[in-house]
């Protein structure tokens, strides 16, 4: 086992040599470079200025050399300076912003699995029954109703009209410490955090409910049966690890959804998190920050793949050895 | 030996309500017993109500089916009365059943000894260690080698036989009074097939087991069954010793699957089939469920189904040829 835990880690490192020259290839493509999205806005410069300035930058080297430069500094820890926010340091800005998104992420994923799955057991068990309708009703919309479009929803109803939960940001007052600050920060994700968790909470129901049926269904079910074992055994000894299987594999990819999905919810709640700074990013053409974004992005999908692997490798010995 | 029957079921009627109120009569009034070291084979084709017979002993009828009527009668104990609850505790323990696919009968992410130190701690007062030590020595009496490395291998690491022999492990952990083997052999190489039936002999005269042995292969019922009982369209259409029924075969039914066998002392260029299939269980003819496939079928079979009557000592059969006979 240890084995193919290291292996998948060795396959990992190519994917990131990968993931580096897909990111540098895109800004490379990316209209403008990063001079014109500082300069457009100002028509009093000299088009020689912007020569000077881009054989300082380097700009004008060619493309291999530019990217090992900037794939050497990425190695070394610096992402570089953003070309808008005065100069700060790209790691600077992304710092915070990153902790936010991650919280909402996992905060997202919780709800995701506190719900989905006892509610597709349940269904499973229950077949057809009054909650089994229920929650496919529910499952639909939530599949059909686009993320910002209920966050919409969400901020008129629940906040602007109830007044139950704050339409955006993190914190209620800047400087709150501990305790206080937590719960807080609790009360600010729930509404982006439903929202970003609606399509997969709905999809895991229905992934659960199907493969809860399917293992139930099944001839060591049976089996298991026929040993005289009692109804929560079979379910929560025999059915659960199996029918998890297939749900693990879909939570690696997961992370790559709620990432993605941040970048529109953080939008609707203005929420302060990578979403939000990848959009003003790609519209100020501020490339260093919209490229150091795009590789933790890619980092964090990788790292979700290798977790769903290993946990895939732990959970199913048929993995294992192969 | 006691004369007493292991397992008496009496007229065991199991039905499937499907949709627009079909209903599919499964199995439909069966009686028969099973005396203690006896082997009882029950023969037919696929959906002849074999399997369910097997599952509604143990009573392990999914919705929409439901055992209607009948008596079913471990040890003199009703068993058709008991709850859910209390059957956990008569499967495994009293009666164990064997499955037809190996492949998938064993739980893929657990360990063969997991599985079956499971069983026998369900069953019994034993620590785990003790349950362990008992699971070794289960896999060495079915004639598993490195029977401690493979308590902690995956079932997916063993082959179709090893996997049986496995199944047949954990029925016997509990010593059960009754082993039910429902297509124990159909899934494997021909090879292995006659060393898992050995086994179950063997299994069988040492912990003096009754077993009901259900198959669609009539070859195997002189060799390993003392008494047959042929099943078509849920109902038994024959009903005899192992001895009997292949020498003085009377059912047309009966006649069709024997003839269907390759015979070795036999030159024939073409085997002997049964015409059609088993029609449904929810769309069985009016009269003899077999009329519709029956190369002697006459006017009557058509109208009324008949009853099955003893036409020798302990030959059962359900045909009007015979009644006839029995008028004379």
């Amino acid at each position: 086992m240890y084995k193919y835990i290291i292996r998948r880690i060795l396959i990992f490192i190519p994917m990131l040599f990968a993931l580096t020259i897909i990111v540098f290839g895109m800004a490379q493509l990316a209209p403008g470079d990063a001079l014109t999205g500082v300069s457009l806005s100002d028509p009093n410069i000299d088009p020689e200025v912007y020569e000077i300035q881009r054989e300082a930058y380097g700009l004008n080297d060619p493309i291999p050399v530019q990217y090992f430069r900037w794939i050497s500094s990425v190695a070394q820890g610096d992402l570089g300076n953003s070309l808008v926010f005065n100069g700060r340091s790209v790691a600077e800005l992304i710092q915070a912003r990153l902790a936010n998104t991650v919280y909402l992420g996992l905060f997202s994923l919780a709800i995701t699995i506190i719900v989905a799955i006892p509610i597709g057991i349940y269904s499973a068990r229950r077949p057809y029954s009054l909650l089994d309708y229920s929650a496919t009703g529910f499952g639909f919309i939530g599949l059909a109703i686009p993320n910002f479009f209920f966050g919409l929803i969400a901020i008129y109803v629940l906040s602007i009209k109830l007044g139950w939960f704050p339409a955006q940001g993190t914190l209620s007052t800047p400087g709150m410490t501990g305790m206080e600050a937590f719960i807080d920060r609790i009360h600010h994700m729930i509404l982006p955090g439903i929202t970003l968790g609606l399509a997969g909470t709905a999809t895991y129901m229905r992934y659960m409910r199907s493969e809860v049926l399917d293992v139930l269904g099944s001839d060591y079910i049976r089996t298991a049966r026929a040993k005289g074992m009692s109804e929560s055994n079979i379910l929560y000894k025999h059915t659960l690890r199996n029918a998890l299987i297939p749900i693990i594999t879909l939570m690696g990819f997961e992370i790559g959804v709620l990432l993605s999905g941040a970048v529109i919810t953080e939008q609707v709640f203005q929420y302060p998190g990578l979403g939000t700074l990848f959009l003003s990013s790609v519209t100020n053409r501020d490339y260093p920050v919209v490229m150091a974004i795009a590789m933790i992005l890619g980092i964090l999908i990788l790292v979700g793949n290798l977790l769903a692997d290993i946990f895939y490798s732990i959970i199913d010995p048929r993995i294992r050895y192969d | 030996m006691k004369n007493d029957p292991v397992l008496e079921v009496d007229q065991l009627q199991t039905y499937f309500y499907l949709r627009d109120n079909k209903v599919a009569k499964a199995v439909d009034g069966i009686s028969f017993s099973i005396l203690p070291g006896e082997t009882v084979a029950i023969v037919g084709e696929s959906g002849s109500g074999k399997s369910i017979t097997a599952l509604s002993i143990m009573k392990l009828i999914n919705k929409p089916g439901r055992i209607v009527e009948g008596k079913i009668l471990l040890d003199g104990e009703e068993i058709h009365r008991l709850s859910p609850k209390q059957m956990t505790k008569i499967r495994g323990n009293d009666i164990a059943m064997i499955f037809q696919e190996p492949m998938t009968s064993l739980n893929p992410v657990y360990t063969i000894g997991n599985q079956i130190v499971e069983i026998i701690r369900k069953h019994q007062n034993k620590s785990k260690n003790e349950a362990m030590e008992r699971a070794i020595q289960l896999l060495k009496t079915v004639g598993i080698p490195r029977a401690e490395e493979i308590m902690k291998e995956y079932p997916h690491q063993l082959s179709g036989g090893m996997r049986q022999r496995v199944m047949i492990a954990m029925a016997i952990s509990c010593d059960p009074k009754l082993l039910i083997a429902d297509e124990p052999t159909t899934a494997l190489d021909v090879t292995i097939q006659a060393q898992i039936l050995d086994l179950m002999v063997e299994m069988k005269e040492r912990f003096q087991m009754a077993v009901l042995l259900i198959t669609h292969d009539i070859g195997i019922v002189s060799e390993y069954a003392d008494h047959v009982l042929v099943m078509y369209g849920g109902q038994i259409v024959e009903q005899a010793s192992a001895q009997v029924l292949l020498k003085d075969t009377k059912h047309p039914y009966t006649t069709g699957l024997l003839e269907s066998l390759p015979n070795i002392d036999e030159d024939v260029d073409r085997l002997g089939t049964i015409k059609g299939t088993v029609p449904p269980a929810y769309d069985f003819p009016t009269g003899c469920r077999f009329s519709s496939r029956c190369p002697h079928v006459m006017e009557k079979c058509k109208l009324s189904n008949p009853e099955l009557i003893e036409v020798d000592k302990d030959h059962f059969v359900r045909c009007y040829l015979y009644e006839r006979k029995e008028g004379q």
